[in-house]
């Protein structure tokens, strides 16, 4: 996208119909790092790609337990993504007072949805520059949606959004369609080779990604990393076409240095194509 | 004359007289007993239609149970106003619930809470609304029957009861119910209680409806008199043990 004279300001319209500010919003989730979510009938796994400022820092926290039955991953401004974290953790809380009862995830998100939408219609704010993806249960069962900067949501049986999505998206395009009857294992499996979609090359160890499920039955929760590797040894054994060659064997720990070029994986994001949501 | 003292800004009195003047201090119109059980099928909940003024029996035709969303019955023994205003309350939340129209809707559980916590802030405002509110319900084929009172005391049980009921009612309860009533049991055992409170409750009258919530939805029966028996021999002569009273 290039400047032009309508992108000063979140309440100016474009010749076009267009509100630039909100659309440059969208831009900083897709800087993020990625993260996936993916649900059957009953579970929702999310997960998402750990990114550290430089090797000496830990890693950024990017999904939230909202309540035991929601959860969110975001990407792109992670400070706005904390924020609306503790919104939500706020609302599920006061909904939980009140009733003595879990509030359904679709009326969360339209609470966020319409708090997001605020920001894209006064002047003297700025929308939020943060995707999210909140998977949680209501009466129906598990759900998954991505809130958009832009004040929408939608629904979606798996979605990816940060850098590299887009690896991960053609991957679920794919897979899709078996996942509302998936176990749960076969899920966290599929959400972990989505991930390794966004890597493209980097040897996939436990300690790059975070896993987290949550199902009807099944409070949220974060999977430890030995439940991760050796998730990712059931798959790394089998050599696939698209793996380089010489990685992927069958050791436990993914052998260290031996990383292969492109070992940075955080800064200078460039090659992302400029793809719409 | 009980007055509290609003801790408020005290040089103006007249505006305390005005702030002492709006809270409930007692009530005026008042309902007797709710008695409710749970059963087979769901929830029974039984009502006299008299509210009382004072120690007159003045209004016959009072409904005091009354159906709430799909899902829930509510009865209320106390301030017949105060019961509409929660009506209204009660309402408005059913309406916004229903305006979500996203397939998911507040069960009896969502709704007793709701209320104990409307209650229970009440009273922190010493601004009560002065009953004592019987919630049951069936929702996904489990059945609910809770009470809160004006205070704010709320509980769950198979078998509740308000006012009078608690003490006459309660006892034969405790006794006689069990799991898996059918509907004809349970009706029974609720006239039986309801007989009890007739003899005994001077604010009874012997005009009864008999609530019944089901998976299905609400019925609420057409109102009835139950036959009493007041042919006791010592009736016939009630100062024959204590000559010279009345």
């Amino acid at each position: 996208m290039f400047r032009n004279q309508y992108d000063t300001d979140v309440t100016t319209w474009s010749p076009t119909g267009r509100l630039f500010q909100v659309e440059y919003a969208m831009e900083a989730v897709k800087q993020g790092s990625a993260a996936i979510g993916l649900r059957s009938r009953s579970h929702v796994v999310l997960a998402c790609v750990n990114k550290a400022q430089s090797e000496l820092s830990s890693h950024q926290r990017k999904i939230f337990k909202v309540d035991d039955h929601i959860g969110v991953a975001i990407a792109g401004l992670t400070a706005d993504g904390r924020v609306l974290s503790r919104y939500m953790r706020s609302e599920s809380i006061n909904h939980s007072f009140t009733y003595e009862s879990p509030l359904p995830v679709g009326r969360l998100v339209v609470h966020l949805a319409d708090k997001a939408q605020v920001c894209t219609q006064r002047s003297w704010k700025r929308p939020y520059g943060v995707g999210l993806l909140v998977g949680g249960l209501d009466e129906s069962g598990a759900h998954l949606y991505y809130n958009c900067p832009s004040g929408n949501y939608f629904e979606y049986q798996a979605f990816a959004i940060g850098s590299r999505s887009q690896a991960a998206k053609t991957y679920l395009e794919r897979k899709f369609e078996s996942f509302q009857e998936s176990s749960k294992e076969d899920l966290i499996k599929d959400a972990i080779m989505a991930i390794r979609e966004t890597l493209q090359g980097e040897t996939l160890k436990s300690s790059l990604c975070t896993v987290s499920v949550l199902g009807v039955d099944e409070p949220f929760h974060f999977l430890d990393q030995e439940s991760i590797q050796k998730v990712i040894d059931t798959f790394e054994k089998v050599p696939e076409e698209e793996e380089d060659a010489g990685e992927g064997e069958a050791e436990p720990e993914a052998a260290p240095g031996a990383a292969g070029t492109g070992e940075q994986g955080g800064s200078g994001d460039q090659d992302v194509a400029p793809m719409e949501i | 004359m009980t007055t509290f003292t609003v801790p408020i800004d005290n040089g103006d009195s007249v505006r305390i007289a005005e702030e002492e003047s709006q809270r409930t201090l007692y009530p005026y119109v008042t309902g007797t007993s709710i008695v409710a059980i749970k059963y087979k099928d769901g929830v029974l909940m039984a009502s006299d239609m008299g509210g009382s003024y004072g120690s007159t029996l003045r209004y016959k035709n009072i409904e005091r149970v009354k159906a709430i969303g799909k899902h829930s019955l509510l009865g209320a023994s106390g301030e017949i106003s105060d019961f509409q205003e929660i009506l209204r309350y009660l309402d408005e939340l059913t309406l916004n619930d229903n305006m979500w129209d996203d397939g998911n809707s507040l069960g009896p559980k969502e709704i007793h809470n709701y209320l104990t916590r409307v209650m229970y802030n009440r009273r922190n405002k010493f601004n009560p609304l002065w009953n004592t509110l019987v919630l049951g319900g069936v929702k996904n084929g489990k059945s609910y029957l809770g009470m809160v009172s004006m205070i704010g005391v709320s509980f769950e049980d198979d078998h509740v009861a308000t006012g009078f009921g608690n003490h006459l009612a309660r006892p034969i309860l405790r006794d006689e119910w069990h799991a898996d009533l059918s509907f004809e049991d349970g009706v029974k055992l609720l006239e039986k209680c309801m007989r009890v409170l007739l003899y005994r409750d001077r604010s009874a009258i012997n005009k009864l409806q008999i609530a019944k919530i089901t998976e299905e939805g609400v019925t609420v029966s057409q109102p009835y008199s139950l036959k009493t028996f007041w042919e006791f021999s010592s009736f016939h002569n009630p100062t024959a043990g204590a000559e010279g009273s009345w």
